[in-house]
């Protein structure tokens, strides 16, 4: 056993209400910048969709993630080392900008300049790649609200793969949204796919970064992610994806597409993992398991065993104490309600969510109101939403532990309806879910009412531990074009495993350092890209 | 030896590779985040493929060929059995398939970046540059292979030129050997080594970062953000 620390996150998509707020705010921190216009490191899709970029989560057409050999040994999905490099000089499986969209922008000074007529002046979209005017065919979040559902819906993948029919007559139709982030895997294929080594799993909190001095811009991570979360900038060709904020994580506060969703869905913490164990629970045959292979990879902090090896580890007891408060662990391992965005790519994504319930209950409403409470649970299958269809997106396919999800969270409702509203304390209802009554009312505690303390359980970094960050500062994907970042130097490359590797920062002098500097020492440093003019259209300001 | 010929022939050469060395070096230092290939592919994906494919297989295999023609004697050639003759179909055929690769992947590319909008707004003067530089040696490349080698008489470039490289690498050069080569030979030398002064300060250096180190690595790379109890730990699980 090795104890490991990560920051993760889940997603109550029963309380999305598809406002955008959380897209809205990323972008404006993170990808409001020439290159990075098709970029939304947090987007929100209405399922059932085509998603963004279109149909990402079809890896027969993509290629992204892990697969089994024959010899069930784990592969990435799109070839091993050896195929990268012979396609390095075209990527087969990078999805282009009209498989995201053709970012575009007004000619606002039409509105400004306009002289006083009698009709109103309009706006003509112009595309933000060549400044020419296009028209809009396509769009971040063209779907949004089943828009052009009978058209586009049909190509989700996740429908493709259903058995049964899906009607999308007004009176059939289904949806909910599907707020989706870098998933900071486990088993991050986009790592596995860096040429360059560029990208890395950080062993303190499990965040996955681009290191903007190493990337070379070869394009593997971008359709390794089989998420599609690392976006190639065009501008300075290298590589970017969602930080988890972690300038924000290392003090405390939780990202900022968690800070302001309004719905507030969104929770923080920190989960325990066996760094040993997790190549073998992405190799789980049966793509069924691999649920149940992740969550057996997590640890308990509460087991004495866990805090003995989690301290030699290294993990600080602060960690450890937010291991034992957070709500990630909490709503994935105690009460087994989230679950992981399509486990069946085997990168054990870190990003989980408490199926949707609200359709739910309307149907279960109807037909079982007031009858007995085993009743509820025939009903699931009738639902608005197909629980097969929510197995293809959070289970692989398996549909009973959909069912199990879904009753425990009718269940909860029902078990606090009857306290709240009867005043009565149903035990079977609570035993009818393999629950106690007071795991019933903390879950509901969790889902319902939790607050921000309660929802964001983050341990600050360590500062005190932090002798060396000036010789990574800039490394650390934050010094991107216009960032805030500067150099860094990166380190000798050790072995540990065959899977893994644990690669150091540098000390200052390594010989084998290929010459990267500490710019403290060196003065300031340049960049041709940025000296340099180019034939692009000027930026107008955002959208005012 | 004429002015002309040592500014030619040893002046140009050891200049263009002092800014080749120390512009590499200038660059690898101060520009990391600059040190990308720059790639378009998200722009422009189709005419890409057969393009970039064509371009750089070819240029490879150009690469290998120009190392064999000039760092290779004739002498060692000819210890292993390889006639003159022998060896002229191998040059000619293989640099010819080469140059009709690297001819027609630049076609493709500069047709692209000069039609697609959306790349030609990428495009920088040093792009240009590059383009320029690359297209006007390739071209005098392959006529020298095709037109002057396979098709022409040929001409014995190992007894002449490549006697004349290797002279510079051991810092004891011999302009005079370049004296009677052909026009079109002496005026791609030259072309190239104002390529290999610009290739610094271009998106060409992607070309030193090929990842062979990708080979054999583990796939999941961590790091560490601070060292553990203060002390500096490498590889160390425990």
């Amino acid at each position: 056993m090795h104890v490991k620390a990560q920051i993760g996150m889940v997603m109550n998509l029963d309380k999305c209400i598809g406002c955008h707020t959380c897209s809205v705010t990323c972008k404006q921190v993170w990808t409001n910048r020439p290159g990075t216009e098709h970029v939304w490191f947090n987007n929100v899709e209405t399922k059932p969709g085509m998603g963004y970029p279109k149909r990402y989560e079809d890896q027969e057409q993509w290629k992204g993630g892990w697969t089994l050999d024959k010899k069930g040994k784990l592969q990435l999905k799109a070839g091993g080392q050896i195929k990268k490099l012979v396609n390095i000089f075209w990527n087969p499986n990078l999805p282009t900008i009209d498989d995201y969209y053709d970012p575009w922008t007004y000619d606002y000074a039409t509105l400004t300049n306009a002289p006083l007529t009698d009709r109103d002046p309009v706006v003509v979209p112009e595309s933000q790649l060549t400044g020419k005017k296009q028209p809009v065919t396509w769009g971040p979040n063209w779907e949004d609200d089943l828009a052009g559902a009978p058209e586009y819906a049909r190509r989700d993948p996740n429908l493709e793969a259903m058995e049964q029919q899906v009607a999308f007559e007004f009176e059939q139709a289904f949806m909910f949204y599907l707020p989706r982030i870098c998933e900071h895997c486990l088993n991050p294929s986009c790592v596995a796919s860096c040429p360059s080594g560029a990208m890395y799993k950080r062993e303190e909190d499990g965040i996955v970064l681009v290191d903007q001095q190493k990337c070379r811009g070869w394009r593997f991570c971008v359709s390794g992610c089989p998420y599609k979360k690392v976006y190639f900038n065009h501008n300075t060709g290298k590589a970017e994806k969602c930080t988890l904020c972690y300038p924000r994580i290392e003090n405390g506060l939780p990202t900022v597409c968690s800070e302001t969703c309004v719905g507030r869905l969104r929770y923080l913490g920190v989960v325990l993992y066996d760094a040993d164990r997790v190549e073998e629970a992405a190799s789980t045959p049966d793509e069924k398991d691999l649920v149940e292979a992740q969550r057996s990879i997590f640890l308990d902090p509460d087991d004495p065993d866990v805090r003995a090896q989690a301290s030699r580890d290294g993990i600080p007891d602060d960690w450890m104490d937010a291991a034992r408060r957070s709500p990630v662990y909490a709503l994935a391992m105690r009460y087994h309600v989230a679950l992981p965005l399509h486990p069946e790519f085997r990168t054990l994504p870190m990003v989980w969510y408490v199926p949707p319930l609200s359709p739910v209950m309307d149907a279960v409403e109807s037909m079982t109101y007031d009858t007995d409470p085993d009743d509820i649970f025939p009903a699931i299958d009738s639902l608005r939403i197909p629980v097969q269809y929510l197995a293809n997106l959070l289970t692989a396919g398996d549909t009973e532990t959909i069912r199990f999800v879904l009753k425990r969270l009718a269940a909860m409702r029902r078990y606090m309806r009857e306290k709240e509203v009867g005043g009565e304390v149903n035990r079977a209802e609570a035993a009818s879910v393999g629950m106690e009554t007071d795991e019933l009312e903390s879950l509901y505690r969790l889902l319902a009412i939790a607050k921000y303390e309660d929802r964001y359980v983050i341990p600050k970094a360590h500062t005190e531990l932090g002798d060396r960050m000036m010789i990574q500062q800039g490394a650390c994907g934050l010094d991107f074009d216009g960032g805030p970042g500067n150099c860094g130097i990166v380190a000798p490359q050790r072995p540990f495993d065959s899977h893994f590797m644990l690669v150091e920062w540098a000390e200052d002098g390594f010989p084998d350092n290929a010459g990267l500097t500490d710019p403290a020492e060196e003065g300031e440093t340049i960049s041709l890209l940025d000296m340099l003019p180019r034939h692009r259209p000027s930026q107008p300001e955002a959208a005012g | 030896m004429t002015v002309t010929e040592a500014l030619l022939w040893v002046a140009l050469p050891y200049v263009a590779t002092v800014i080749f060395i120390g512009g590499h070096i200038w660059r690898y230092r101060r520009d990391q985040f600059g040190w990308t290939c720059r790639s378009t592919q998200i722009l422009e994906n189709r005419l890409l493929a057969p393009g970039s494919i064509l371009f750089h297989y070819g240029t490879l295999a150009a690469i290998g060929g120009h190392a064999l023609g000039i760092l290779v004697p004739a002498s060692l050639t000819a210890f292993f059995g390889i006639t003159e003759a022998y060896y002229h179909i191998i040059s000619a055929g293989a640099g010819t398939v080469a140059s009709i690769a690297v001819l027609a992947g630049l076609i493709i590319l500069i047709y692209r970046r000069a039609t697609v909008r959306r790349v030609w707004v990428t495009t920088t003067w040093l792009d240009i540059a590059a383009y320029t530089a690359l297209t006007v040696v390739i071209l005098l490349g392959v006529w020298d292979t095709v037109v002057t080698n396979t098709f022409g008489g040929g001409y014995d470039y190992r007894s002449t030129v490549a006697e004349w490289f290797r002279s510079l690498l051991i810092f004891q050069p011999k302009p005079s050997l370049m004296t009677n080569v052909p026009f079109m030979y002496r005026i791609h030398v030259t072309l190239a080594w104002l390529l290999y002064a610009v290739w610094p300060f271009t998106r060409l250096v992607h070309a030193w970062s090929a990842p062979f180190q990708y080979l054999g690595r583990p796939y999941i790379l961590y790091r560490r953000r601070f060292a553990p109890s203060g002390r500096f730990q490498i590889g160390a699980r425990r």
